[in-house]
This record gives C-alpha cells, structure tokens and sequence, in this order.
C-alpha cells in the first residue's frame, strides 16, 4: 500500500508497483496449471498408456494379418478401400478422445473436492493466487490440455501405424504408394483438432464447467450429485410431461450439435465430410452452451472462496 | 497504521455465534498470542483476518479488506494454519518451485538455507515426511516470503517439545526483525510467554483481555501464603485464588483503582512473583467461565 509520500516518489518506484501485477495475470496461472500436472499425473500418463495399448494390439494385427485380405483390400473399389484403411485410424482417435473424456470428468469432479477434503485449500489460499486463477486453471485442463495432448498423442500414433503399416505391406511384397495416398496424417490431424474445438471442447465446456461446479459444492460424494440430479429431472420430466427435452438437449450438446459439419455424427476424418465452421459459429446452442459454462466456472469460483475444508 | 484493525466483527454458523462483536488493534511490529478456551472464535477471527471466511463489521489488515483483497493481501501476509495443510502429494522441490513461481516476495535461496539446515530430501514428497519435518518445511516456506504479517494458527500443534522449541527459536532468530508482526495462537501457553510483545485472551467470541506484556508485568501480580495469612490477604481483594503445593496463591492487579496494593504491601504477606500467562488467563477468564478455564489450565499445564 502506498503511503502518500512514498506515491510521491520518483517512477522507478512505480514500475516496481506496476510489475507484480503483469505477473500476478499469466504466472500464477501457469504455475497453477503445471501443479495440477504434479499433482494428478493421470492427466497425461491414462493417454498415454491407452496409445501404447492400442499401439501394440494394432502391431498384432498386422503380423496376423493374413496375406489374401491385403490383397483382396486392393480389389476393393476406392470408397471401400478408404474405409478400410482409414478404420484403424479413426478408432485410434476415437480411443484418445474417449480416454481425455474420461479423465476430463474424474479431473473435474475431484479438482475442487479434493483440496477441501485433505484441508490443503488452506495452503493454496495462503498464496497470493485468486480464486479466479485458480478455477481457470482447473477448467483449462479438460478444455486445453487434454485436447492438445489428444491432438498430438493422435498425430503420433498415426504416423507410427503408417510406418508400421507401410513395413508389413512391404514385407508382404505389396506397393505402400497407394496406401500413402489414402491416408494423410496431417489432413487427419486438422480435422481432428477441428472436431475436438468444436464438440470436445466448446461443446463441451458446459459440462465440464458443471463438474467443477459440483465439486467445488459437494461436501461428499462429488460423483452422485454429478449425475443423480441431471438424471432426475430427464425422469420427472418423462413421468410428468412424458417429453425428453431436457434428454435431448443434454443429447444435442454431448454429441456437439449438427453446426459445425454437414455430417454430424460421423467420424471426423469420414471423407465426405464437409466443415461448417461459419454455420456453427452462428448456432445459438453454442453461445447458449459458453454462457452456461461461464455461470458455472462463476459459481464454482464463488463457492471455493466460501467453502471451507470438509 | 495499524497492521490489524477490528471493529465490531461479528459472524455466526447458523445459531453458534462465533465472533460476538470483535474489538481488536494490532500495532506493526508486535508478536500477539491469541490465547483462549477452545471453542471462543480464536480460529474464526484469524479466518476472518486472512480473508478465508466472511463477516459483518469492519476489518482492515495493512488497510485492506481481507475478504474481498485476498489475492493481494497474501503477498504481504503469510499464514500457518496448523501443521497438517501441505499437499501430501507434492515433492519438497516441487512446492519450492511452485512457491517461487506464484510468490513476487518469495526468496528461494532462502528456503534453501533453512532447509540445509535440516534431514528433509528434497525429492521427498510430503507425506512421507514426519509431522516436525512437515512444519520445518511449511515454517522455511513461510520465512523465506518477506512478508509484513504472520499468523500462525496452532502452529506446533502435535509435535514433540523439541520441534516446538526449535519452531519458536528460528522464528525468533531468523525471521522477527521488530518491522514484522505476529499473530499466533497456541494451547501451548508458558512456551510462547517470552517470546510475545501483546497478549490477548479471547472467551466466547469476544476479546476480553487485551494487554502489552510489559503492563501485564507492571500491573499483575502473585503472592504465596501460607494458609494462616490466608485472611489478612483476601481482604485485599485479589482477583482470583487457587491452591498450590499447601498454600494459598493470590493473583492482584495492582491498578485496580478502589484497592491500591503495592509489591512491598504483598511481600509482607508472602513470596511476591510475576504471575505466568496461563495463571492471568484462569483469574480473568475463570471468573467468567469456571469450566472452560480449568479446560485451557490442563492444557497449558
């Protein structure tokens, strides 16, 4: 706090002043984050683990692969022959995106809870770090991190099945040119990151923004009142009214609505696929889901500076 | 200015009626034992003052409102709250870095000096750290920060005479620079008597005793008699009497203004002595409150 005489001062001062607050917007939050890395290792160790299982049960496949399918593959017309060679591909995405999801929503339900329960909320309110920073950091690891560590677990995966791929086919005597022109790592990867912002993450974030939500109010049991309400209401309103909105619409967000591509429901790197980002930016579902997501994350950070620990 | 200003501060958890009306002005540079039964807000007030819990009245720590100035207010004031609050998880290097990373006063180097000091790895994580190691930690953590407050809440709670001693003694040694303050409740009360500058009782949610310790020397006083002069004493109205080792100790306040007692006066009577925090705290809060002092007088015994 400043004095008056000591605001009188000469400026050198004033940049000492000045400087603690440019660092109190991005450090504090960086080293936030990289402390729930510390502190919940799960975050990057469950995808990781789940690509080299897949990675491995992929290699079996190739070595049992019988010699007569890979050719019949190349009898295949071109459309087929596509699906066929992309199918590992895409399950291999779908894998890490479900593994992130998973993680998402155990990360979520436990961020808040957690420090409450083992009273270390008291420590991490002993710093100068807001109650702001601190939920922001906890969101930005469903919303941020893991998309990215999914984006780039995927590319990497992808291309060592290409090279995987690529040997067998030589090993059976077989042309790799024509498997290369089927599939293109890095066109896979745009349309993967495409659909993680658009359904994982932005999609998303309402959801997410609820767990955090329930974690930062529950005094136990984080899990139940996660998932026992949402699942009360679509009950009451199908005994009541005998209507699913409130099922259909958690349904719609899940699914990331039909905006952002002209074919929703598919997998991303389906070849027909067309991108819609103009469309789906003017969706209102999107807009309606960011302003439930900021109510939420608001409310989780009112409650975490109220609550005490359990 | 004032380091801690309270007025009026009041808060209740549904019925229970934690702070009944706070009164309360800490002055830069004092170290203030906060002493009271368990149960008479000591907790809530420190909460209250750390900006960890809300409340009705006014409040002002180093002129800021600590409930709504929390972020900024930890810059300048650091707090123990009891031993059990670090992460179990995180790793002695790990909470240095993140400490560095998110403190603009935090001196590492310092850190490092106090911990060099002792057995603690710093690949150790936590939780397999003993209670004392955890302390040492968390106490080299907070006096690397250079902050204006500390508050240490029940710091050594739990931990062998040893580390208790040790925890007052580097506080004292390393930390204290007389532009510092102190705030620091404890059960453990003849422990921290000559380390304090202020003394304060606290007793249902209210302070009720508020004293430097040089007046609480000048002003109180305790005589030994034997069981005959018994009498003779009483009649000088003592605030409070108990019995010790076969003989009656009576705890005067000198400048209590309808019976002006003096040293000479009661060393007729008996062995005259400065009376200990924790004989103070039975005869001001006893009166009031029979059961719960008895309680803190175990404790502090």
């Amino acid at each position: 706090m400043n004095t008056p005489s000591s605001a009188m001062q000469d400026s050198p001062l004033d940049v000492r002043e000045i400087e603690p607050s440019v660092l109190s917007a991005t450090r504090p939050f960086y080293w936030s984050v990289r402390r729930e890395l510390w502190e919940n290792r799960f975050i990057y160790i469950a995808p990781l683990a789940a690509g080299a299982v897949y990675l491995f049960a992929f290699l079996i496949s190739l070595i049992w692969l019988p010699h007569h399918k890979m050719r019949a593959l190349g009898a295949l017309d071109l459309a087929h022959q596509h699906e066929a060679i992309t199918q590992p591909y895409d399950f291999a995405a779908g894998l890490f995106m479900a593994t992130a999801m998973i993680v998402g929503v155990f990360y979520c339900l436990d961020a808040l809870y957690g420090e409450r329960r083992d009273r270390s909320i008291l420590f991490w309110k002993s710093l100068p770090v807001s109650d702001v920073t601190t939920v922001l950091s906890k969101a930005s690891i469903p919303l941020v991190v893991l998309p990215l560590l999914t984006v780039a677990l995927t590319a990497v995966t992808h291309f060592i099945m290409l090279l995987l791929s690529s040997v067998a086919l030589r090993a059976n005597g077989m042309s790799v040119v024509n498997y290369w022109a089927q599939v293109s790592v890095f066109q896979m990867s745009l349309m993967i990151f495409y659909h993680l912002l658009t359904v994982h993450v932005l999609g998303h974030a309402p959801f997410y923004a609820w767990f955090l939500l329930v974690s930062a109010w529950a005094r136990r049991a984080a899990f139940l009142w996660a998932f026992l309400p949402p699942l009360a209401i679509m009950a009451v309103e199908k005994i009541a009214f005998n209507t699913s909105y409130f099922a259909n619409m958690l349904g719609d967000a899940l699914s990331g609505g039909t905006e952002s591509v002209s074919l929703p429901g598919s997998m991303p790197i389906h070849p027909g696929m067309q991108l819609t980002p103009g469309h789906w930016l003017l969706s209102p579902g999107l807009w309606i889901g960011l302003a439930v997501t900021a109510a939420f994350l608001f409310a989780a950070v009112r409650l975490r500076r109220n609550r005490e620990p359990i | 200015m004032a380091c801690i200003e309270a007025r009026g501060l009041r808060k209740a958890f549904g019925a229970t009626i934690a702070l009944d009306g706070v009164n309360l002005r800490v002055e830069e540079g004092r170290i203030v034992g906060l002493i009271g039964p368990n149960g008479a807000g000591k907790t809530t007030a420190l909460n209250a003052i750390l900006g960890l819990t809300s409340y009705q009245g006014k409040l002002r720590v180093l002129g800021r409102d600590p409930w709504t100035e929390r972020e900024q207010l930890m810059r300048d004031v650091c707090f123990i709250s009891d031993v059990a609050v670090l992460p179990r998880w995180i790793r002695v290097s790990q909470v240095l870095e993140y400490v560095a990373g998110v403190h603009p006063r935090f001196d590492r180097a310092k850190a490092e000096g106090f911990l060099a000091k002792t057995s603690i790895h710093r690949g150790s994580r936590v939780r397999e750290l003993s209670k004392g190691m955890v302390t040492q930690l968390h106490l080299a953590l907070v006096m690397a920060i250079d902050a204006r407050l500390l508050v240490l809440d029940e710091p050594t709670l739990g931990l062998d005479i040893l580390y208790r001693k040790q925890f007052y003694d580097s506080l004292l040694n390393d930390y204290y620079d007389r532009s510092r303050t102190i705030v620091v409740t404890t059960h453990q009360v003849e422990e921290i008597q000559n380390v304090l500058t202020d003394v304060m009782f606290m007793d249902r949610g209210r302070i009720v005793f508020n004293c430097s310790m040089e007046d609480c020397e000048a002003r109180y006083l305790e005589v030994m008699v034997h069981p005959e002069q018994a009498v003779a004493a009483r009649a000088l109205k003592p605030m409070h009497e108990r019995q010790a080792l076969g003989r009656n100790v009576l705890l005067f306040d000198v400048m209590q203004s309808q019976n002006r007692v003096d040293r000479q006066q009661l060393a007729t009577l008996g062995e005259v002595r400065t009376p200990s925090i924790a004989d103070l705290f039975v005869a001001v809060v006893g009166n009031h409150a029979g059961n719960q002092a008895s309680e803190i007088k175990g404790a502090a015994r």
